[in-house]
């Protein structure tokens, strides 16, 4: 079986983290959101699939913090909320 | 009083079906009968005009409120079917739901495991704020599942395939169910299954899709119009009605008369096609219901859809009062800020004015005036005057004096318009928020509308016979809001990219450019005439040259920069030569300001244009609004000043080349078609060098090209050779005032190859173009080459070439606006409910979040410089101040070490070069439209 294409070492993917349960809720606390308020992401999501593969089984209800490189402020950061599909 | 404050909050919104019970509780009457109105004109009780379902005659009382037109809501009846027929608005559900339940027990085709699973994942998926959307889906999902069963779980029953045979009949392995069968099939189904398929069996029940009864909407719903003849004509729905209820009766007859099964089915088919056509009449697979005229009707699902419907043409979108709409024209004296109204108008739309004690005179005052107030100077009267118990008045000539008397603190005054008012001016079509914007009322004599040209490109409206509207503002609130959001001068910078929108066009460039030019003077008596408009200035010294006193351009132009300004620019006549000779540039191209005053350079698109304006721009940002409007309403003084002193115009002759020129340029056209020829030459004894990547036919299309694109180019240079500045169209083109080189090099020189779909033209006929052509002509003439120039005049084929490539530009931009419009109505509705947050965010109504932070970067793109949150060039320039030397050095400085910024994804406007050029077309409304 040829080996298959980590997507988050191309230079066109951001930076994908998986949030612990402490982060989580750390996160969610400073931004003052409920978990139902996230952008989402899908557990098919490429960059998800990997994820699960390096950081450990992804399930519904995780948050994945995702760092881009943005042309007019550096760095941005944002927070997706994992769910089925 | 206004109620003001929230008193309730909508928490959610509910949808569910009417039961049969439900709609016989709200019926006010049954109706059985398919007549309307007796012989003398009365309607007949239990018809479909019963009094019991409301009032349409003024004076009549309804039978079931006691209330009179416009207080009575009117009220429903209904129909008791004779036999069920199916919704078709719920075909899909009740085939879904009729697959994925058991044929004899009624439930859900799954285990209760499997089943539980389904419903935890909508809990938590409703936790993670999935909308009715997602979890429909999972019901959809729940049901596809279960339809994949052969066999009930439950029951151990055999399933039979159920197909869906459109609109409205369902075959179980091609034996027709009755929609009898499949009502009672669905109400086999438990209410704990439903929750699974997506139902809430505490408010719906399945078999509610299938009709045993049918509301009869109230008479205001489908008023019947009494003609002048005297005839009465009904409504769509009511006619539809009447079909329902005739073949309802027939059914009913036959079927309690023992009738023949067959009749009873075919009745039965009929009933279902009129109760489908009374939903929908544009069901697909059955011909619509039609008019007697041959006109398909209107029913209810046509009431609704669409751009017409009632959703997007009566909720969306509302007729308004105290709006105007005439032709616009220009008027350079008006400021930015101002619109100029015809009196007509003025004296038609009103302002409220509410009456206290402070203002009770001025009020009298003004309704003693009436509705047209004598004087030649024009003064606002009052139309209506509303009294304290809600009543209007309308003021007449004659009562004008009575009326005035009788008010006191609490009437309102509805007066006319008057200079200062705030009003809302609006062109179609409203694409950004400049289409909108508050301007203040100069009421004038004539009949059209004018506003300042600096505000033609935000509109993007011109004169040649536009139409704007104008709506008065009826409250405080509204007018202060306006004012400070919507006024022309906060409008100035684009939200697109924080260039200028609102800037000098066509001949105040021109002008402008006349006044500042190289070392242009001016008498005593010419300064007066130009700067008498631009308020109360000192006048610097003059320049005395032959014992008479002159003042320069530079100098009036001066005038009107504020005290402290220091810019330095390359201005748009600037050659871009290889050395840059600064501030001694021959071509008065490099523009430097200081202390406000205008030391060399020509002030001409680059300064103050539309998009591209640097003072402009500097201004607006640096100095605010308030000094960047007033620059604008004096520069556009001086500009007219100018060009007026001067005397301006332009025509054919301005084109005009030597013959000497000519015969260059037809010498050089002759060469370019032979070099054309030796290609073609080349390529048929197959000499020719194919290119990589390339056929060896694209291979010579592409020399060919290159060759005609340097003829032409060769045609412009030696046209442009005797075309200076001394003329007038290059003066234009030059400045940016309007038009380019290669619109005159095209009018001079040569026009140049036509192209479809950017090749040179070769459909047509069998092999050629045109019959006046061998076949397979490969050379310049015969595939679209114009070798004469507008003012020369064009060969019959080169004019038909011409009007082919024209007619592509046309269909192009037809077929382009259509599409951006949906594409921008698309866009609209995705993010309407969007909004930035204080903390940042940009969420939605539901409060969930698009983006963390607005843009990535939270940069307001109207207040940032071309995309840049920070303009460090200017900032430098700032701090460094006056010392031209540094600021020369730094600045070369900065263009190496920020040259090399990759800013691919965004079109800055502070770029190099005049190939960001507007995409217009030249003659708007004409014909031909020009090629690039």
């Amino acid at each position: 079986m040829p080996e298959e294409l980590n997507v988050l070492e191309h230079e066109l993917v951001p930076e994908h983290h998986l949030l612990s349960e402490k982060d989580s809720e750390k996160v969610l606390k400073d931004l003052k959101l409920t978990k139902d308020q996230l952008p989402k992401i899908r557990l098919g999501d490429p960059a998800v699939r990997v994820l699960d593969a390096i950081a450990g089984p992804v399930e519904e209800g995780m948050i994945v913090k995702i760092v881009r490189k943005s042309l007019t402020s550096g760095v941005s950061v944002c927070y997706r909320l994992v769910i089925r599909g | 009083m206004m109620v003001t404050g929230v008193t309730k909050r909508i928490s959610a919104i509910k949808f569910a079906h009417l039961s049969p019970d439900e709609i016989r509780k709200m019926s006010a009457t049954k109706i059985i009968t398919a007549d309307t109105y007796d012989d003398d004109g009365f309607p007949i009780d239990m018809g479909l005009m019963d009094p019991h379902l409301g009032v349409i005659e003024p004076g009549l009382r309804c039978k079931t409120c006691g209330k009179k037109v416009d207080e009575c809501p009117g009220h429903f009846g209904h129909i008791d079917l004779a036999m069920p027929v199916i919704h078709v608005g719920y075909v899909k559900e009740i085939k879904r739901l009729l697959q994925s339940t058991c044929r004899s027990c009624g439930r859900l085709l799954l285990t209760g495991e499997q089943a539980e699973e389904y419903r935890k994942q909508r809990d938590k998926m409703e936790e993670f704020g999935a909308d009715s959307t997602d979890t429909g889906n999972v019901a959809k999902e729940t049901a596809r599942d279960a339809a994949a069963r052969t066999t009930c779980p439950h029951c151990s029953t055999v399933q039979l395939k159920i197909t869906l045979d459109k609109p409205t009949t369902f075959r179980e392995e091609g034996h027709k169910l009755t929609p009898k069968e499949v009502r009672e099939r669905l109400e086999r189904i438990p209410d704990t299954d439903m929750i699974s398929l997506g139902m809430d069996p505490t408010v719906s029940r399945p078999e509610w899709m299938v009709l045993t009864a049918l509301p009869v909407p109230p008479v205001t719903v489908r008023p019947s119009i009494t003609l002048d003849s005297g005839d009465r004509s009904e409504d769509d729905v009511t006619h539809k009605l009447v079909d329902v209820l005739r073949i309802n009766q027939r059914l009913r007859e036959n079927r309690d008369a023992g009738a023949p099964q067959l009749i009873v089915e075919d009745l039965w088919e009929l009933l279902q096609y009129h109760v489908t056509t009374y939903f929908d009449n544009q069901t697909s697979g059955i011909p619509p219901a039609r008019h007697r005229s041959g006109r398909p009707l209107k029913t209810l699902v046509q009431r609704l859809k669409g751009k017409e419907g009632r959703f997007r043409s009566n909720l969306s979108g509302k007729r308004v009062n105290f709006s105007a709409r005439t032709v616009i024209s220009p008027d350079p004296m008006l400021s930015i800020n101002e619109v100029g109204v015809p009196v007509e108008a003025a004296r038609e739309l009103t302002v409220p004015i509410h009456v206290t004690e402070r203002n009770l005179d001025k009020a009298k005052e003004m309704c003693k005036r009436g509705p047209i107030p004598p004087g030649p100077d024009y003064q606002p009267g009052v139309n209506y005057v509303i009294r304290s118990d809600g009543r209007r008045i309308k003021v007449t000539d004659k009562n004008a004096e009575t009326v005035s008397e009788t008010i006191e603190p609490g009437y309102v005054v509805e007066r006319h318009l008057m200079d200062g008012d705030i009003v809302l001016f609006n062109r179609q079509p409203s694409l950004h928020r400049m289409s909108i914007m508050a301007h203040e009322v100069r009421v004038m004599p004539y009949k059209t509308f004018r506003f300042n040209l600096c505000v033609c490109p935000p509109y993007n409206a011109d004169f040649d016979g536009d139409e704007m509207n104008l709506h008065v503002l009826q409250s405080e609130e509204a007018r202060a809001e306006a004012k400070v959001l919507m006024r022309v001068q906060e409008h100035i910078l684009s939200p697109r990219m924080g260039a200028p929108v609102i800037g000098a066009i066509h001949d105040h460039i021109t002008g402008s450019f006349l006044l500042t030019f190289k070392d242009s003077k001016f008498t005593r008596e010419e300064t007066l005439k130009i700067i008498e408009k631009i308020g109360e200035v000192k006048l610097p010294k003059p320049k005395v040259v032959g014992g008479v006193d002159y003042w320069t351009g530079k100098q009036l132009f001066g005038l009107i920069l504020p005290q402290g300004l220091h810019m330095t620019f390359k201005a748009s006549i600037c050659q871009k030569c290889q050395t840059c000779l600064k501030e001694k540039c021959e071509h008065d191209g490099f523009v430097v300001i200081r202390h406000g005053r205008l030391i060399t350079g020509t002030i001409d698109e680059k300064a103050l244009g539309a998009f591209k304006g640097k003072i402009v721009d500097k201004l607006a940002r640096d100095y605010g609004p308030d000094i960047a409007r007033h620059f604008i309403d004096r520069a556009t003084k001086l500009a007219i000043g100018a060009i007026m002193i001067r005397g301006f115009t332009t025509g054919i002759d301005d084109e005009d080349i030597p013959d000497q020129a000519k015969r260059e340029i037809d010498d050089a056209m002759t060469q370019a078609r032979m070099k054309v020829e030796e290609h073609v030459q080349a390529y048929r004894r197959g000499e020719l060098e194919q290119m990589p990547g390339r056929s060896l036919e694209e291979t010579l299309e592409v020399e060919i090209m290159k060759v005609l694109g340097k003829a032409r180019d060769t045609a412009g240079q030696i046209a442009g050779r005797h075309l200076g500045l001394e003329n007038s169209a290059v003066i234009m083109a030059r400045s940016g005032a309007r038009g380019s080189m290669l619109n005159l090099s095209q009018m001079a020189g040569a026009i140049g190859q036509q192209a479809v779909r950017g090749e040179r033209l070769s459909r047509g006929y069998w092999n050629r173009t045109l019959p006046h052509f061998q076949k397979g002509d490969l050379g310049s003439e015969a595939r679209g080459f114009v070798r004469n120039c507008y003012k020369s005049g064009l060969t019959p084929t080169e004019y038909f070439f011409h009007s082919m490539g024209g007619r592509e530009g046309l269909v192009d931009t037809a077929v382009r606006t259509s599409r951006s419009g949906y594409m921008q109505r698309r866009l609209i509705n995705a993010l309407e409910d969007l909004k930035v947050m204080p903390d940042g965010s940009v969420r939605n109504t539901a409060g969930t979040i698009i983006q963390f932070t607005y843009g990535e970067d939270g940069i307001d793109p109207m207040r940032s410089v071309g995309g840049d949150p920070v303009d460090v060039d200017d900032i430098i320039l700032t701090v460094l101040g006056d010392q031209g030397e540094l600021i020369a050095k730094v600045q070369e400085k900065g263009a190496l070490s920020y040259g090399i910024q990759d800013r691919d994804l965004m079109e800055t406007p502070t770029d190099e070069g005049g190939e960001t050029e507007q995409e217009e077309p030249e003659f708007e409304s004409g014909g031909a439209g020009e090629e690039q």
